[in-house]
């Protein structure tokens, strides 16, 4: 594998995670709970969406085969796709969506920490923007994390549920293959065996603050590094892309 | 019919340093924190201030238009209680 392939192969697994996270959330657009929490959710996928862009456009200058970012945003097939399994996750009751989000906000919060030092200066430039909205977007799950979970009997439960039905997706996160290796030895991306540490700890007092209980499941689903992904992918790329698909080229 | 909408507050931005914050609009939101993030989300994505205030709007005692009268008319025939009533004797400056 080369330095290029490694480069193209990993920042898909970047600019994919955030536009499918992204999509997820814009499904709450005009359903949420309230009206001011409903522009809270949107605004944060639109700062995934707008991640996306710059990652993708980035993957695809450096792949140098005249796709654009859409090209591989709506033109790809599940199996190409290399988000992380947790992004893909249904929005299920508010509850989940918190809690999905939480566990995905811990995760870029210490990763693009780390990204805003890689030695390649696009992605040190494209963290060290994003990595402002990250901190917001982990302030606004963990806010509800302590307010859901330390709120009623219903509210607690349906997020101790969630939790505990999400975190077979969290070894995922941490899956590490020749391309980090490679990526970690050019000082391009960070050992996500330190990110692991970090976001253990992390999650573990935001949730024992809470007043929830670890989940533990033990069993971890992996696979998102080889595009092996959840049933749910297929369904949610097929309505994300319909639109370009159908009309292919169309200009707003 | 029961209110199920969070508590009401009222947001004031100030948009730079040094100046007041004025008020903007008003949010629902369960309590401080969530409607400072509320205010945020609402009344701040497009660069309009540096800083926020919320406050619950049932903190806010306001004067009523019955007030109207009494509060307010009697200035309205004193114009020499506004700066532009006095001219402005020649050679005066840093008026």
């Amino acid at each position: 594998m080369t330095l290029q392939q490694a480069k193209f192969e990993y920042l898909l697994r970047l600019g994919d995670s955030s536009l499918i996270i992204g999509h997820r959330l814009s499904e709450w657009c005009g359903h949420g709970p309230i009206l001011e929490e409903d522009i809270a959710l949107i605004n944060i996928a639109l700062d995934f969406v707008g991640n996306a862009t710059s990652i993708l456009a980035y993957a695809a200058q450096v792949e140098g085969k005249e796709r654009t970012e859409d090209d591989l945003a709506y033109m790809r097939n599940e199996r190409d796709y290399r988000n992380l399994l947790l992004t893909e996750q249904p929005n299920g009751d508010y509850a989940t969506t918190i809690a999905r989000q939480f566990l995905y906000d811990v995760y870029t919060f210490f990763l693009y920490e780390e990204l805003k030092k890689s030695k390649d200066d696009t992605i040190a430039a494209i963290a060290t923007k994003s990595h402002k909205e990250i901190t917001y977007h982990l302030r606004h799950t963990t806010e509800w994390m302590y307010r859901l979970g330390d709120g009623t009997e219903e509210s607690h439960q349906r997020l101790q549920n969630a939790l505990n039905d999400l975190w077979m997706f969290t070894g995922d996160l941490f899956d590490m293959d020749e391309v980090d290796a490679l990526l970690i030895k050019e000082g391009i991306a960070p050992d996500l065996e330190k990110i692991k540490e970090a976001w253990e700890k992390h999650v573990k007092e935001v949730i024992i603050e809470a007043t929830l209980q670890m989940p533990a499941t033990t069993i971890k689903q992996t696979g998102s590094r080889e595009g092996r992904h959840t049933e749910h992918l297929g369904y949610l790329i097929a309505e994300m892309q319909y639109i370009p698909r159908s009309y292919p080229n169309t200009k707003w | 019919m029961n209110d199920t909408q969070w508590p009401l507050w009222e947001v004031f931005v100030q948009g730079n340093p040094g100046i007041p914050h004025k008020h903007v609009g008003s949010v629902h939101a369960p309590d401080a924190e969530i409607a400072i993030q509320n205010a945020r989300d609402v009344y701040t994505r497009r660069s309009e201030g540096i800083s926020i205030w919320v406050v619950p709007s049932n903190a806010i005692s306001a004067s009523t238009p019955e007030d109207q009268g009494a509060f307010f008319e009697p200035s309205n025939d004193k114009p020499y209680r506004h700066p532009t009533f006095y001219k402005i004797p020649d050679g005066v400056k840093y008026l």
